[in-house]
């Protein structure tokens, strides 16, 4: 790996989702020099995971491609894939970070052709698609990866899969004696852009995530949709694979409780309604779709598409926490509770039941200098001097629109910083 | 302000919340209840209410103060304590219907015959006469709960577990004899009487 330089003038972006990529770039483009981290052995986020955006339903891979191409362009960003920070010391124009960088045993001579992949044999869960699919151990994170380089997963690197992706390569890329790499940056600026991961399911006992093959989550939902995805772009019930006939959204699965997330995920409301619109186009009145809601939060213009949706005769909205779920027939699922509106008990069947989870930090402990302020729900709350800034659903709970706007008040704050500096030092 | 919009002010002032936030336990949760519904569904007994309890939440916020003190619901509450386990605004709700049946009951407005009041009821004067739960009295009791035929016939059909436990040492037919004490009988007596007047004195004013 070339040297990476990093002065007190450069400015750290933690995580190459939408709102790091849109921090970095929107200070690269400012001219000033920064470094982006990102965890995984490709950026693109949770926005590469998603079939369509709301409310345009448009496709994420458009804007997302948008992003890699301003950043090939941008001499002022240096990216490291599969590196973490680990530690952050000292002061706003003063930090010195800890990243550790994973080996990825594949350097930049690799054209992605694949080759390694078709000839290892060892089949892992696939991360991008949420384990509902397998990946070879010599893999492309997906078909949008950037950079587009493929990656050795560390499990196969010792044994005879590793030396057959070595000796399948032509291009000298793979080099399995790669080793874990510790850097020690000094940066004027930090940008935490982690992102959020889905709420685990599982944990909200009453709804029998882990009990019943039908009930799933939104986010493997979505992946359903994805012509590459592990359905081939359909949407079918786990258990055997066919469509189903009657869907079951049910909201706020793990937002909005004590027990769970305290905080409101605001994305779950609209994603399920964007949801129900993906129910209508392939299986049209085949299928029917009702959303279990405590209350609907979809305001200002996304409120349109709130009511365009209420109008589809295929979607019914009951006004209802279900309280649990329990097993019927055929690998159906029972969903038991009393709505609000007429106080009426109901036990409905359901044949797929799409949990819309909620958004979890992903802020860590114990990586910050004291005083940065982490809020109850795990999020950074902005301090104007203190250097370190949270962008998109580090600083809260964010669809992709207000994280990109989050995202560039972030990097501007950062500028902020990193100016001062280079006034002081003249 | 014409009497009129007197009448509607009064109409629409929210004093049987006041009243239930003053007097009930825990009952100043009842406006935390965000109407999501799984307490009712979670309820075992659930389709046995009349009103589940976000409906009684509901009813106490609207003002609905004899509906709500009148109706049999919180007393059909069990106990069981998964509305609580389950609430996502940490309503402590088991705790919300005992205050509420209790209070009720302390104004005269809880619904006649109901089982679990009387039971309640028969269990108090058990307990505060000697300061200990007289086991032998209290089973009779209950079996003469609703007249002395039904309770010669459940005292017959109870008659093996009745000599069951003689005979395992635990039930002590002595007992019938007054029974075990506490050692100041009448101290807890004067204490409880003093508790009952200052309780009695502050819901005075709601007393119909």
């Amino acid at each position: 790996m070339s040297e990476v330089i990093a002065t007190n003038q450069t400015i750290l972006v933690v995580g190459g989702g939408i709102s790091g990529l849109t921090a970095a770039l929107e200070a690269a483009e400012c001219g000033k020099q920064v470094i982006l981290l990102e965890k995984s052995p490709s950026v693109g986020g949770r926005v590469g995971q998603l079939h369509k955006y709301f409310p345009k339903l448009c496709v994420p891979s458009c804007g997302l491609e948008i992003q890699y191409r301003r950043l090939k362009a941008n001499k002022n960003v240096r990216l490291l894939t599969m590196a973490e920070v680990t530690q952050i010391s000292g002061d706003a124009g003063n930090f010195t970070v800890n990243v550790k960088v994973s080996p990825r045993y594949v350097n930049e001579n690799c054209t992605a052709c694949g080759e390694c992949g078709k000839a290892v044999s060892a089949e892992f869960d696939d991360e991008f698609n949420y384990g509902m699919k397998k990946r070879k151990g010599a893999y492309l994170v997906s078909h949008m990866a950037y950079p587009q380089r493929f990656v050795i997963d560390p499990r196969i690197v010792a044994g005879d899969d590793g030396a057959k992706a070595k000796e399948a390569c032509k291009y000298g890329a793979v080099e399995l004696d790669m080793q874990e790499q510790n850097l020690n940056l000094n940066v004027g600026a930090v940008v935490w852009a982690t992102g959020w991961k889905p709420y685990d399911a599982a944990k909200i006992q009453p709804y029998g995530y882990d009990r019943y093959d039908n009930v799933i989550s939104n986010v493997e939902f979505e992946r359903m949709l994805d012509p590459f995805g592990p359905t081939g772009g359909k949407i079918v019930r786990p258990s055997d694979g066919h469509a189903p006939k009657n869907i079951a959204f049910i909201q706020c699965a793990g937002s909005r409780d004590q027990n769970h997330l305290k905080h409101c995920s605001r994305i779950c409301c609209m994603a399920t309604l964007k949801q129900t619109t993906y129910v209508k186009d392939q299986l049209g009145d085949n299928c029917k779709s009702t959303v279990y809601y405590i209350d609907i939060r979809a305001i200002d213009r996304i409120d349109d598409f709130h009511r365009k949706v209420k109008e589809d005769a295929n979607v019914t909205f009951v006004k209802s926490k279900v309280a649990n779920i329990t097993g019927g027939e055929n690998g159906n699922v029972i969903l038991n509770g009393v709505d609000t509106e007429g106080y009426n008990r109901y036990r409905t069947e359901h044949d797929l039941v799409v949990l819309a989870t909620g958004m979890e930090s992903t802020v860590p402990a114990g990586v910050f200098p004291a005083g940065i302020n982490i809020n109850e729900h795990n999020f950074i709350e902005l301090d104007g001097d203190s250097g370190i800034y949270g962008a998109g659903c580090s600083s809260d709970a964010l669809d992709v629109n207000r994280a990109a706007q989050n995202a560039t008040a972030a990097a501007l704050r950062a500028i902020q910083v990193v100016t001062r500096v280079a006034g002081q030092e003249g | 302000m014409s009497d009129m919009n007197q009448a509607m002010v009064e109409k629409y002032r929210s004093s049987f919340l006041k009243e239930v936030e003053a007097n009930v336990e825990e009952g100043h949760w009842v406006k935390m209840c965000m109407q999501c519904g799984v307490c009712s569904g979670s309820c075992p007994l659930g389709p046995h209410w009349e009103h589940p309890p976000q409906e009684i939440f509901m009813m106490i916020r609207a003002g609905k103060r004899e509906d709500v003190l009148s109706s049999s619901s919180m007393w059909m509450c069990t106990s069981c304590y998964n509305c609580i386990a389950r609430c996502p605004r940490g309503l402590p709700i088991t705790h919300i219907m005992h205050g509420l049946a209790n209070y009720s009951k302390r104004l005269g407005l809880q619904p006649k015959n109901q089982p679990t009041a009387k039971f309640s009821q028969l269990f108090w004067n058990n307990l505060t006469k000697t300061g200990r739960v007289n086991e032998l009295k209290l089973g009779l009791s209950l079996y003469f709960m609703n007249g002395i035929g039904p309770g010669i016939k459940t005292a017959l059909k109870m008659q093996d577990v009745g000599l069951g436990m003689l005979k395992t040492g635990r039930l002590n037919p002595l007992e019938i004899l007054g029974g075990h004490s506490i050692k100041d009988k009448s101290g807890l007596q004067k204490m409880l009487k003093k508790a009952f007047e200052i309780e009695e004195a502050k819901i005075a004013e709601y007393k119909g």
